[in-house]
């Protein structure tokens, strides 16, 4: 009682207090919320359009939504010694899935993701998005920082592992995502520069060896990437429509429901991979930056939120999974705006389908966690 | 022994601060990166991206405007639209294309050899455009299928527009036809204005007045999705797509007459033989009739080539415009012109009676140029020369009158020349001259003129050839005295913005000059009496009204072609083109009328009596007296 004295002022501060005690309560940030909040429902309106006003489309977003929510106020409440103890076993669990999964997993869309667990079905790779960097910020928490050769090599092989597990199924996009999920660890961890660049040039020597190793599609891919009118009916076709749509869509857009190139399906993927060039078409420059905000906003968020924390699994992994929505964001956005090679990478909390909606949720749950908990743990 | 490292939490605290800036810093340029190239796209590349988008999704589609009808002088319509049924098959909606088309065929809608053909057209067409498979499908056929038309999925019944001639092949001649439009009328036309029509005029007025007929197509832009097909609306908006409707070509009205057309096209019957009947006082073509004919309605549904190939070999040559095209020697029908040629130059005395022993020797020549028929006319002047067409004194006429005036005269009736008729494929026959026979013979000796030449031009043999149209435009020269009216098909047209009928005027061509009004008269005065007394008396019998005519005879010196097949063929088809040209009311024509019938022999048994039947179709009223002059 007397606390509500304190704070009366006005009812709406009465109200946004009390909020901030039941967020507090939970070990929910606030503005990382709201922020991802209104990037979620931005994503709904868009994709009622997109996937031509189907709703059963956008009422199955929002379950996997809910779903995501669920996952990161639980992961919220976990307390961060637990987690880091129980990282190894995450870690490996996850590659034996990875195996399972090479091995009998149901075939979906010509390559091998997905486990049938007869109530939903599952992939192990989305769980390797947030188990490769835990098991990196779980190596590096005893060890001094900044990690020596020995370390880099240790590291190197926990991030290659699953990696390898997750290209030959063949699924270049998620691969690529857990790859920087690790890297973003060991760069967090103050790997020295020139050790960085001496990988940059190890990566490129890498290319030209995964080129041999690359399925058709994925050559093709990085082919019309460079020069997309080669192929204009064929592989170039999506990245030429998508640059259409959003270059047609101008500064203000066509209006709701009014982009052709998407309601026409010339946009393919529209409403999942390509969903970033219907808002450019439909809502124009200004909403694309409206929406470039809102993740900058969530993503600087949850990099204050990663140097707030006070050991070193939570500031690594933390910093991790802050930077790496970005990558996706980024990736996304630049294959769609004919910036990047096309992958499969979709928009964060943006586009339709698959379980990255539940992973990323699920991330920026266990952030809040080693967030809240900030001084319960450390030294 | 390396030293031990151990931790130190604020270094590494400091680190990953510094590591976070820099990631931090480096989000912040790929986000400006990202930024700008979204400026790119849809700021300074907006244009041309908005036109790329604009063509994804519109396609326009051309509406083909109704071609204008053509009717007769008095509105019967000779030519209109008529929906057809088509059927239709749409390829994606089809199971088994080849399956399809067999039982077509076993159901008789379509035949068992245009198979191969459908299904080439069937694999070029886009997979949800409709293709017809069938043309022009009776009540019949349209029943056949709609009973086992739940049998066909992808098949449907379609109307579409196609020229319709509900009188067959009458006045085909002047009318044409449509068809398909060839590589050759590619070539001539505007692309972009024919897209959506299918036929064209190929001949006679259909062709002259393709303009006019066509009209301009309309368009409509349709929404369509990555497949092409065409789809209502686009997310909850419905687009604004431009549409301009067509405006349908220009309703023609001919100076034809149909009654007497058919009254031509009557008599003649059975015959090889043209008829063109001319208001003289106007240029008016009343009727065109070149026999024998055929169905202009086989090239508009798309003539086969066993079809073309019948009418292209027959021996009588319908596709052949006798009227237009065909050029004969004008036999006795000339007299009237050598009369006033004669008169004119004052080289003869009309009262003058000269004998005709049946036979004509020039000066000096033991050439004989005999009378038809060996007959002796006695003494006759030149009326009775006209009247009972006695070849001896035009003989000498002619060759008093010499080779150059004869021509000089006879250019202004239009000889040797286009009458200029509103539609193409006019011959213009030959006026022969000393001038054009050096010029139509190679070799030296054939370039001379002989007397004897200038003797039979006095009788219309010889070099001298006219098509029927060009002796009608003769005859309708001496029924005005002289006024040249240029010959038309069409007299009116419909104003394609006020929907009124517009009348076209005549074109006058000025007149014969430097003949006396006393000597057209004595020369009408001799073509009334050929009616009368003379060679067509039997013709004017009873008439109604008082007409002036002249027969004629035409020598057949070359044979025509294809008559290797019938022994008695060739025997008809040797026979003499019979020639009748005609006015009436004499003083007062109202109608002038030239008749040519293949191989029929003197003109007075032949082509004369069809003369008079068209000339008492058009002239008398239903009590059978002459109708008052309109």
């Amino acid at each position: 009682m007397i606390y509500e004295e304190i704070t009366s002022g006005s009812r709406t501060r009465r109200t946004l207090g009390g909020a901030a005690r039941v967020l507090f309560a939970l070990r929910i940030d606030g503005p990382l919320v709201v922020g991802l909040a209104l990037i979620a429902a931005y994503g709904l309106v868009v994709l009622y359009s997109a996937s031509g006003q189907s709703m059963p489309t956008v009422l199955r977003t929002v379950g996997r939504l809910a779903l995501g929510t669920v996952a990161m106020l639980l992961l919220a409440q976990v307390n961060p010694n637990f987690l880091r103890r129980s990282t190894p076993w995450l870690y490996l669990g996850g590659c034996f899935l990875l195996v399972v999964v090479a091995v009998f997993g149901h075939i979906g869309m010509g390559a091998q993701r997905w486990l049938d667990l007869k109530v939903f079905r599952f992939q192990p790779s989305e769980l390797m998005k947030l188990a490769v960097p835990m098991m990196c910020a779980w190596y590096l928490h005893e060890r001094p920082l900044p990690p020596g050769l020995g370390s880099l090599l240790v590291l190197s092989g926990l991030i290659l592992l699953p990696v390898a597990l997750v290209v030959v199924q063949p699924d270049l996009g998620t691969a690529a995502l857990i790859a920087v999920a690790g890297a973003l660890v060991i760069v967090l961890a103050g790997l020295r520069l020139r050790v960085m660049a001496a990988l940059f040039a190890l990566a490129a020597v890498g290319a030209v060896f995964g080129w041999s190793f690359m399925h058709d599609y994925q050559r093709k891919r990085v082919l019309t990437f460079l020069n997309p009118q080669t192929d204009p009916l064929g592989a170039g076709y999506h990245i030429i429509q998508s640059q259409i749509a959003i270059g047609s869509g101008g500064v203000f857009g066509k209006g709701w429901m009014n982009g052709s190139q998407a309601q026409l399906e010339f946009l393919p993927e529209r409403s999942t991979d390509f969903i970033f060039a219907v808002i450019g078409e439909e809502f124009g420059l200004l909403g694309l930056l409206v929406l470039l905000a809102l993740y900058v906003f969530v993503v600087s968020r949850a990099v204050y939120l990663a140097t707030q924390t006070q050991d070193t699994f939570a500031r690594l992994l933390a910093g991790s999974l802050a930077l790496t929505f970005f990558v996706y964001v980024f990736i996304n956005a630049g294959m769609v705006t004919g910036l990047l090679p096309v992958v499969g990478v979709p928009l964060p909390l943006v586009s339709y389908g698959g379980s990255s909606v539940v992973t990323l949720l699920a991330g920026f749950g266990i952030l809040m966690a080693l967030y809240s908990r900030r001084k319960l743990i450390g030294s | 022994m390396p030293a031990v490292r151990i931790k130190d939490h604020w270094r590494e605290q400091r680190l990953f601060d510094q590591r976070a800036l820099i990631c931090a810093v480096l989000m912040g340029l790929a986000t400006v990166g990202l930024i700008v190239r979204l400026f790119v796209l849809q700021v300074a590349r907006h244009d041309y991206y908005s036109d790329l988008s604009q063509g994804n999704r519109v396609r326009t589609e051309p509406i083909p405007a109704a071609r204008g009808l053509i009717l007769d002088r008095h509105g019967e319509v000779i030519a209109g639209n008529q929906p057809a049924y088509q059927l239709e098959l749409v390829p994606e909606e089809v199971p088994d294309v080849a399956a399809t088309l067999k039982e077509l065929v076993g159901l008789g809608l379509i035949r068992a050899e245009d198979v191969d053909e459908l299904e080439r057209t069937i694999d070029s067409s886009r997979s949800f455009d409709s293709v017809p498979i069938r043309l022009r499908m009776s009540d019949e056929d349209v029943a056949r299928f709609a009973v086992r038309r739940f049998e066909f999925p992808g098949l449907d019944i379609k109307t579409r527009q196609t020229r319709w001639y509900p009188n067959g092949d009458l006045a085909v001649h002047a009318l044409g036809y449509v068809g398909a439009i060839s590589e050759a009328d590619l070539k001539r036309i505007d692309r972009a204005a024919y897209a959506g029509t299918s036929l064209i005029g190929k001949l006679g007025v259909e062709s002259a007045y393709e303009q006019k007929l066509h009209g301009a197509n309309g368009f409509r832009e349709v929404l369509v999705n990555a497949q092409g097909r065409s789809v209502e609306r686009q997310g909850a908006f419905v687009p604004n797509l431009k549409t301009r409707p067509p405006t349908a070509g220009d309703d023609l009205m001919l100076a034809i007459d149909l009654k007497i057309q058919r009254v031509a096209e009557d008599a003649l019957a059975g015959h090889r033989g043209a008829v063109v009947a001319l208001d003289p006082n106007n240029g008016d073509v009343l009727a065109l009739v070149s026999l024998p004919g055929f169905d202009p309605t086989l090239f508009g549904r798309g003539i086969t080539a066993g079809e073309y190939g019948a009418l292209n070999n027959d021996i009588d040559r319908p596709l052949f415009n006798r009227a237009l095209r065909g050029t004969y020697p004008p036999g006795s029908t000339i007299k009237p012109g050598i009369a006033l040629a004669g008169l004119t130059y004052h080289v003869v005395d009309p009262q003058a009676r000269k004998y005709c022993a049946g036979a004509f020797h020039l000066p000096g020549s033991s050439r004989m140029f005999r009378e038809y028929h060996n007959e002796k006319h006695g003494y006759v002047d030149l009326d009775d020369a006209i009247a009972r067409s006695c070849d001896v004194y035009f003989y000498g006429l002619a060759d008093v009158l010499g080779v150059d005036r004869i021509a000089a005269f006879l250019a202004p009736f239009g000889f040797g020349q286009l009458t200029g008729i509103d539609i193409s494929g006019e011959k213009p026959g030959i006026l022969p001259s000393r001038e054009w026979k050096a010029k139509a013979f190679a070799k030296p000796a054939d370039q001379m003129w002989f007397p004897g030449e200038t003797v039979n031009f006095g009788i219309g043999q010889g070099y001298l050839t006219v098509t029927p149209l060009q002796l009608a435009h003769y005859a309708s020269i001496i029924a005005t005295r002289g006024h040249i009216w240029r010959p038309r098909l069409v007299s009116a047209y419909r104003d394609p913005h006020s929907g009124e009928m517009v009348k076209v005027p005549p074109i006058t061509e000025g007149e014969v000059t430097g003949v006396s009004a006393e000597d057209w008269q004595r020369v009408v005065h001799g073509m009334i009496g050929v009616t009368q007394r003379g060679t067509a008396a039997a013709i004017g019998r009873g008439a109604a009204y008082t007409f002036a005519g002249k027969t004629g005879t035409a020598q057949v010196f070359t044979v025509a072609q294809n008559e290797r097949y019938n022994a008695s063929a060739i025997n008809e088809r040797l026979r003499d083109h019979s020639w009748f040209i005609a006015f009436a009311p004499a003083d007062e024509p109202r109608i002038v009328i030239a008749v040519l019938q293949e191989n029929g022999g003197a003109g007075a048994s032949a082509a004369a009596p069809i003369a008079r039947k068209v000339l008492d179709a058009y002239l008398l009223g239903a009590d059978g007296k002459l109708k008052p002059a309109t």
